[in-house]
């Protein structure tokens, strides 16, 4: 049983705990409305961006002179996996679906005899998979320093890429990264970028009326690159918001549960306070009458 | 009251512009053209220059490097860069020839290197319509 004081202790010890927590998911909730507000006023672009650039590929896609981003290099024997994580952790399983989606895919692929290469952006993703697969990595991208996501980040990591893909260091790449659906939920979703892939969804009729300056082939090989570099900076722009509304509900989880505890305690605390009381009435009652 | 259409001017980290113009003046990489309505269906690159927009009311101008303008029923123009000219001054000017340099030294050796270098080149010139002095 333990003592009054300590009973005080830890309910004070919890109190704080759940001050942190709270302050923790106010700020999540603030960073979620930023990440959410940069999020959608990216989305447009995208759109837009990669709509051109499958009606496009469409019209360039069958012959033989597609620019090699787009047809691949005609092999898949060496995959990229470039793994998107937070740089922080305490936002409940938001870098372990993450990492969890990679795994398969790297056991699926070592299963199909495919040489597997990672790249890791964030700190996180990249101390989980340390221990099973520091041979594979090939690279980390730092974005702890970066206050606020811009295209520059995604330019630089589509640069690293695109320099690797060049020099035949991989066939085929693919981005893991965190869908955001709302609050409580986030998709872990791998997508794939060399070579670029798009669902069409029906053929866009009004593309070939379109007059190209330059030819159709040299806009498509300047747009793929830079394709590249949208759909990383949308990924990255998803697993933002998913990483705060993840923190966001674990803390709102964990400052639920502090209150809980908290009750207990207290409970448990008047408990013991009542016993002792009664015990010290028992005591001077029974010293009284013995006189 | 002259004809408009629609148009849209997107980057990738906001939308800057959104409305019914008269015209809009596009430095695209064979040289400037200007859609107006009714213009044929085209798709065209950016190189780095000033894309200048006319309302019925009033003009304005923005600073865009690189992407496409999608020129159909309406315009949209995405550019991977675009900034207001207002907000541009000798120091956001030194960070996109920085930028355009910075790319160029990269692809010096690569296949590239001639588009990249015209890109600092076009970057360059854009100093001259600001009134800012060019960089070196």
């Amino acid at each position: 049983m333990p003592s009054l004081k300590d009973l005080k202790n830890r309910i004070s010890s919890v109190k704080s705990t759940r001050k942190i927590t709270k302050a923790m998911q106010m700020v999540a909730a603030a960073k979620l409305r930023r990440a959410q507000e940069a999020a959608e006023a990216g989305r447009p672009y995208a759109e837009r961006f990669n709509a051109v650039l499958g009606s496009l590929a469409a019209g360039v896609g069958d012959s033989a002179s597609a620019p090699k981003l787009l047809s691949g290099t005609g092999k898949d024997d060496v995959q990229l996996l470039v793994v998107m994580t937070a740089e922080r952790g305490l936002c409940g399983g938001f870098n372990s679906s993450i990492v969890k989606l990679a795994k398969t895919h790297i056991a699926e692929l070592k299963a199909a005899g495919k040489t597997v290469k990672v790249l890791t952006v964030g700190k996180k993703g990249r101390e989980q998979m340390n221990r099973e697969f520091d041979d594979l990595f090939v690279g980390h991208v730092d974005l702890s320093d970066v206050k606020k996501l811009g295209y520059a980040n995604a330019q630089d990591i589509a640069r690293d890429l695109l320099a690797k893909f060049d020099a035949d260091e991989f066939d085929v790449a693919t981005i893991f990264y965190s869908k955001f659906q709302s609050v409580i939920s986030q998709i872990p979703t791998a997508q794939q970028v060399i070579p670029a892939k798009f669902d069409v969804a029906e053929e866009d009729a009004g593309a070939s009326l379109f007059e190209y300056e330059p030819s159709e082939e040299a806009i498509l090989a300047d747009l793929l690159p830079r394709g590249v570099a949208t759909q990383i900076f949308s990924a990255l722009l998803e697993n933002a918001a998913s990483e705060q509304g993840a923190r966001m509900s674990a803390m709102d989880n964990a400052t639920r549960n502090a209150g809980d505890m908290i009750d207990q305690l207290t409970i448990e605390f008047n408990r013991s306070r009542q016993a002792v009381i009664t015990n010290e009435l028992i005591e001077i009652i029974s010293g009284a009458e013995a006189l | 009251m002259a004809k408009t259409m629609q148009f849209d001017l997107v980057s990738p980290e906001r939308s800057l512009m959104s409305s019914q113009v008269v015209s809009v003046q596009i430095p695209a990489s064979e040289g400037d053209m200007t859609a107006m309505p009714d213009h044929a269906p085209a798709i065209t690159t950016l190189r780095p220059g000033i894309l200048s927009v006319q309302t019925e009311s009033e003009t304005s101008d923005f600073v865009v490097t690189g992407g496409f303008a999608e020129l159909g029923e309406s315009l949209s123009v995405l550019a991977e860069k675009a900034l207001p000219v207002a907000d541009i001054d000798q120091g956001a000017y030194d960070a996109l020839v920085a930028d355009a340099k910075a790319v160029a030294e990269m692809a010096k050796d690569g296949e590239g290197a001639a588009d990249a270098a015209k890109m600092v080149q076009d970057v360059i010139a854009v100093a001259g319509p600001l009134g800012l002095s060019a960089a070196s």
